[in-house]
């Protein structure tokens, strides 16, 4: 249906151009016109059209808001989406009257002194005060948006109190990942060689370092073996590709050992505070929950590219940039099923969203957030298994697979695998 | 190519032969041309083919954002397919289109368009010059930029398809294959063209800034250049400041991508492997895209200034309104472009204070904007004006700088970017300014100097019908744009289907921009039509047809070595001198000796 309107907006209009171009050549040939001689009719036309364009257009704007209200967001649900609506507000109302006031002024005066042979223009080269009245008026207005701008910025950006509730949100594509910490309130260290399925955030602990170990030896014994029995087939390039991969993983064991290193030393100077024994207790989910009412400062890491963690009903945004933790923390205000009632939709869920290009899914990188009551997200938190049982991490070795709690961390990690992203929803 | 070569056969075909002092060889007076009257032509047909390219690619993936999963033999007759299998538009594709399509328009359509065309064509005869300081450079510069510009065309053929990280190309998206097709072969042609590109245009803009401060003739005192010249000089010397930078930011690319160095690359894994790669910060490569981006974006509106300028002027029949404040702005909006790109990374975890200092350098800039378009409503007041189709599409510039403008200062305020950054809301604002304002005074210009170009007009009618339906269509595409983006809808999403809060009447809207944007697009043919008919058919243009000061309009109808038969033209006046008291005519050209007893303005 639309393709048919479209393609007869194309042929329509390229049939006007013609007949429009050969009437035009034929009557301006009989008149011996000029193309740059405008008649005063023509400039009358062009400067009511201007008018009508004018008010077309201021119209336009108003009623586009109007007709589609219910597209904009529904009342931001968290602190600082509050700040940031009131700022909205009060700049519209600022910008409107710029835009307003201009406009009239450009498309009125245009339409007004349309070219007629009895007049002239009025010689106004320039006027000194004028200049410095409209240089000043704006910046004093600019001052005061600027004040505005920078306080409730500030506010966003004040770091939060110690003790915040800390939460990881880890993107990689094309999908995300959240980490709750355990009982003792902190999330524990990661490193990006220790992923695997079974870890997919890379926690660092003893266990999956030993464990991450093992599986690149395994690895190498294996790729070498391979390499080995082909060597007398594969061409040049294949082995030289086998050695690179080899070395490459060499050098993943390297940097994992070194890792060790570096636990032993921060155990040793922090003990029980060690950074390296927070992970175990962590919960690694799928789900993503917030109590209400609560200040929680997320922790966004990205696995792979730059993505962004987009909470357009928080008015919440930022990068996720491989490489480093980005931070922000918000207070939200409205449950979800506090926010089902307010849009009337009891479909509602809050969203996450990816919202910076990170490849071919990028625009199904998604997930629900669930706002509830602290006692209903303490609950909640509770079932989740934790990352490792207590007692695997002191055995210095991998757990085994059957150990239940991680199992089912992994299957909650391994259902969103990038193909099956899209029949999630 | 052809039509490059045809389009100065055509135009010279009847050329005052007889100033030739000797006979030129077909090559070297069309297609390896010093002249710098051929060069701005190759420029802004090259341009108009780009510019058509990339316009297609816009309705491609337009129709696929409004009607997700529909067929089109539209989108299957230009993709086949590989690409649009059943006529759908591929996800991998659409990323490369919408990245292809942003490259083209910003650097190849507005910035080698806009300033190779009409710097070639007007600073020479504005300023009263022979040519340019360097005729061989100047050619080389069109010639590194037709290079890259076919190396970038060549990247929609490869396997893999073109780049597809949207044009702003941020690692590791780029710079791994692993993490999109677009990453392989189509991301190499992208880089490697982009360094012509950069080439092209640094050589240009070196002979554009030694010709304006060297070749004045005489009288022609910086006070007196139209403002065009200065808009033509500001833009060169911030290109020739902040394109290096994109230079190191592509080698530093190009590095990581091919030699295994870590300048972008930190802590990565992907496709089930841990990267080697520690160290690096894809910040960084923010960091410098856009220390160049963000005068980028201002060496496409510098030049759209200086044409509406020159035009409103004109055709008002009046001096332009505070011409030393026009000069002073364009001179405070160079110097605050360079301090003012972190804007562009509000919520890339960067220091919370350092986003506070970008804010109060961004809303800066909207002084001196703020400052031209009041100068420019004034312009018009009690003016006397003609309403040619280069007047109109000047008027419409002014009218959309205003509406993009005013949601730069949303953006510019750290906190609203917050809830809008990378919506369409941003995506809306930039086209509005550059996408129309700019493509508006593009227009202009092309039509308002064709006979200085071509020795002919481009029809009037015509015009009229190509700037109502383009005007209609803008703000019909890019007004409903802006509502998308508050609603919270992202851009570069292949289709919004997977989002309950994106249905109803936020697709009722990208559908009315799909519409609009068709309208907008087909209506493009006619100027097409027009330009190229008007080459070789239009109406034979006479010396001064818009009534005009400036010097290119003392010069010979056509193309001449030399643009002068004579000595030069010295100048004994500004350029504004329209409907001024006392004079028989309401203009006085500058050539024209102050009489005895006359203020200078
Ligand atoms: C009053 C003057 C202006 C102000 C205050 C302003 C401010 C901004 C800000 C803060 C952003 C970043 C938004 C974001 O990514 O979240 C932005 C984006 C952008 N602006 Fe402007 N701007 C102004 C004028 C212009 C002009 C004249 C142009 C071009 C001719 C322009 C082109 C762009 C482009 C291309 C982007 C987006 C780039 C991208 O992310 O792809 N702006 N502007
Ligand atoms: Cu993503
Ligand atoms: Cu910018």
């Amino acid at each position: 249906m639309m393709t048919l309107l479209i393609i007869a907006v194309l042929v329509l209009g390229f049939m006007v151009v013609l007949r429009l171009s050969r009437v035009a050549a034929l009557a301006s040939e009989l008149r011996g016109d000029r193309e740059e001689q405008i008649p005063e009719r023509d400039n009358r036309i062009s400067g009511r059209m201007m008018w009508a364009f004018g008010a077309l257009y201021m119209a336009f704007f108003i009623w586009i808001p109007l007709h589609y209200h219910d597209v904009f967001l529904p009342p931001a649900a968290s602190t600082q989406g509050v700040w940031i609506d009131s700022m909205f507000t009060f700049n519209w109302w600022m910008l409107g009257i710029v835009f307003f006031g201009t406009n009239i002024a450009l498309f009125y005066f245009s339409g007004k002194y349309y070219h007629r042979a009895d007049r002239r223009a009025f010689w106004y080269p320039h006027n000194n005060r004028l200049e410095l009245v409209w240089t000043t008026i704006p910046a004093l207005t600019l001052t005061g948006v600027v004040v505005y701008a920078l306080i409730v910025w500030t506010k966003i950006t004040v770091l939060p109190a110690p003790g915040t509730m800390e939460v990881e949100v880890y993107a990689k594509q094309f999908d995300w990942t959240f980490r709750y910490p355990g009982k003792d309130g902190k999330l524990g260290a990661t490193d990006f060689r220790l992923i695997d399925a079974d870890n997919p955030l890379g926690i660092a602990t003893k266990a999956t370092m030993a464990k991450r170990l093992d599986e690149l030896h395994a690895q190498v014994a294996q790729e070498t073996a391979d390499r080995d029995a082909r060597a007398g087939i594969l061409p040049n390039d294949e082995l030289e590709k086998a050695d690179k991969h080899i070395a490459h993983l060499r050098r993943q064991i390297e940097g994992i050992m070194n890792l060790q290193v570096l636990m032993q030393e921060d155990i040793a100077a922090n003990g029980n505070n060690s950074t390296y024994l927070k992970g175990a207790d962590d919960k690694v989910t799928k789900e993503f929950h917030l109590p209400v009412n609560t200040d929680v400062e997320l922790i966004i890491r990205s696995q792979d590219v730059i993505h962004s963690a987009y909470l357009p009903h928080m008015r919440a945004q930022m990068n996720a940039v491989p490489g480093m933790a980005t931070r922000m923390h918000l207070v939200p205000t409205i449950t979800t099923d506090s926010m089902r009632a307010v849009t009337k939709n009891p479909a509602f869920d809050y969203i996450l969203l990816c919202n910076k290009v990170c490849g071919i899914s990028h625009y199904n990188m998604q997930s629900p957030l669930t706002v509830e009551s602290a006692g209903a997200f303490k609950i909640w938190n509770i079932m989740l298994p934790v990352f490792e049982k207590p007692g695997a991490a002191a055995k210095e070795v991998a757990p085994a697979p059957a150990d239940t709690a991680k199992a089912e961390a992994t299957a909650a990690v391994a259902t969103a695998a990038p193909a099956t992203n899209k029949e999630q929803n | 190519m052809s039509a490059v070569e045809q389009s100065s056969a055509a135009h010279n075909g009847h050329a005052h032969a007889e100033h030739h002092q000797h006979q030129e060889s077909f090559i070297s007076k069309y297609i390896f041309s010093h002249d710098h009257k051929t060069i701005s032509k190759q420029f802004l047909v090259t341009a108009i083919v780009m510019a058509t390219v990339a316009m297609v690619m816009s309705i491609i993936f337009r129709l696929q954002i409004a009607f997700p999963g529909e067929s089109f033999a539209f989108t299957h007759f230009f993709l086949g397919d590989k690409w649009a299998p059943d006529g759908v538009l591929s996800s991998t594709m659409f990323l490369a289109l919408v990245t292809i399509h942003g490259t083209i328009m910003v650097f190849f359509v507005l910035t080698g368009g806009l300033s190779g065309t009409f710097s070639n064509l007007l600073i020479p005869f504005q300023i009263g010059a022979r040519d340019m300081a360097s005729g061989f450079i100047n050619m080389l510069s069109y010639w590194f930029f037709l290079a890259g510009s076919i190396m970038m065309l060549a990247s929609l053929f490869v396997e893999g398809g073109p780049a597809g990280g949207g044009w702003t190309v941020y690692p590791p998206l780029s710079v791994l294959p692993q993490a999109i097709p677009g990453s392989g072969t189509g991301m190499t042609l992208w880089l490697f063209s982009m360094v012509l590109f950069i080439a092209g245009s640094l050589m240009g803009s070196l002979n554009y800034i030694v010709t304006v401060m060297n070749l004045r003739t005489k009288g022609m005192k910086m006070t007196r250049l139209p403002l065009t010249v200065w808009a033509f000089l500001l833009t060169a010397i911030v290109g020739v400041l902040s394109f290096p930078v994109l230079v190191s930011a592509v080698v530093l690319l190009i590095m990581d991508r091919m030699m295994g160095t870590s300048f972008y690359l930190s802590e990565i894994h992907i496709a089930g492997e841990a990267l080697d790669n520690m160290g690096g910060s894809p910040i960084l490569y923010e960091h410098l895209f856009w220390f160049l981006g963000h005068p980028e974006v201002y060496i496409i509106i510098l030049p759209a200034f200086g044409i509406s300028s020159e035009i409103i002027s004109t055709m008002s029949r009046k001096p332009i309104f505070g011409y030393r404040a026009m000069i002073g702005s364009l001179m405070a909006i160079s110097f605050l472009s360079f301090i003012v790109w972190a804007h562009h990374m509000f919520v890339t975890g960067m220091n919370p204070f350092l986003g506070s200092v970008f804010t109060v350098t961004t809303m800066m800039i909207a002084i001196p904007s703020a400052v031209k378009v009041f100068n420019y409503i004034t312009t018009l007041w009690r003016g006397n004006i003609v309403f040619s189709p280069a007047m109109l599409f000047s008027i419409g510039m002014v009218s959309t700088f205003i509406a993009g403008g005013l949601t730069g200062i949303i953006l510019a305020n750290s906190a609203l970017d917050i809830q809008v950054h990378d919506t369409y809301f941003v995506v809306a604002h930039f086209h509005m300014v550059m996408g129309v304002s700019a493509i508006f005074a593009m227009m202009a210009g092309v039509y308002h100097w064709f006979p200085r170009m071509y020795g002919r007009m481009m029809n009037t009618k015509l015009g009229y019908l190509h700037f109502w339906v383009t005007l209609v269509a803008a703000y019909g595409v890019f007004i409903p744009m802006h509502y998308v983006g508050l609603a919270g809808g992202p851009r570069r999403y292949y289709e919004y289907t997977e989002f309950p809060m994106f249905q109803g009447h936020v697709m009722d809207l990208n559908v009315m921009i799909t519409v609009f944007a068709c309208i907008g697009g087909a209506i493009q043919l006619v100027f097409i039509y027009n330009f190229f008919r008007s080459i070789w058919y239009g109406q034979k243009a006479t010396q001064n047809p818009w009534h005009s000061n400036t010097l290119e309009w003392t010069a010979p109808v056509g193309s001449m070595h030399g643009n002068w038969p004579g000595p030069l033209p010295t100048v004994y006046r500004w350029p504004y001198d329209y409907s001024k008291p006392g004079k028989q005519e309401d203009y006085v050209p500058q050539t024209v000796p102050l009489e005895a007893g006359e203020e200078e303005h």
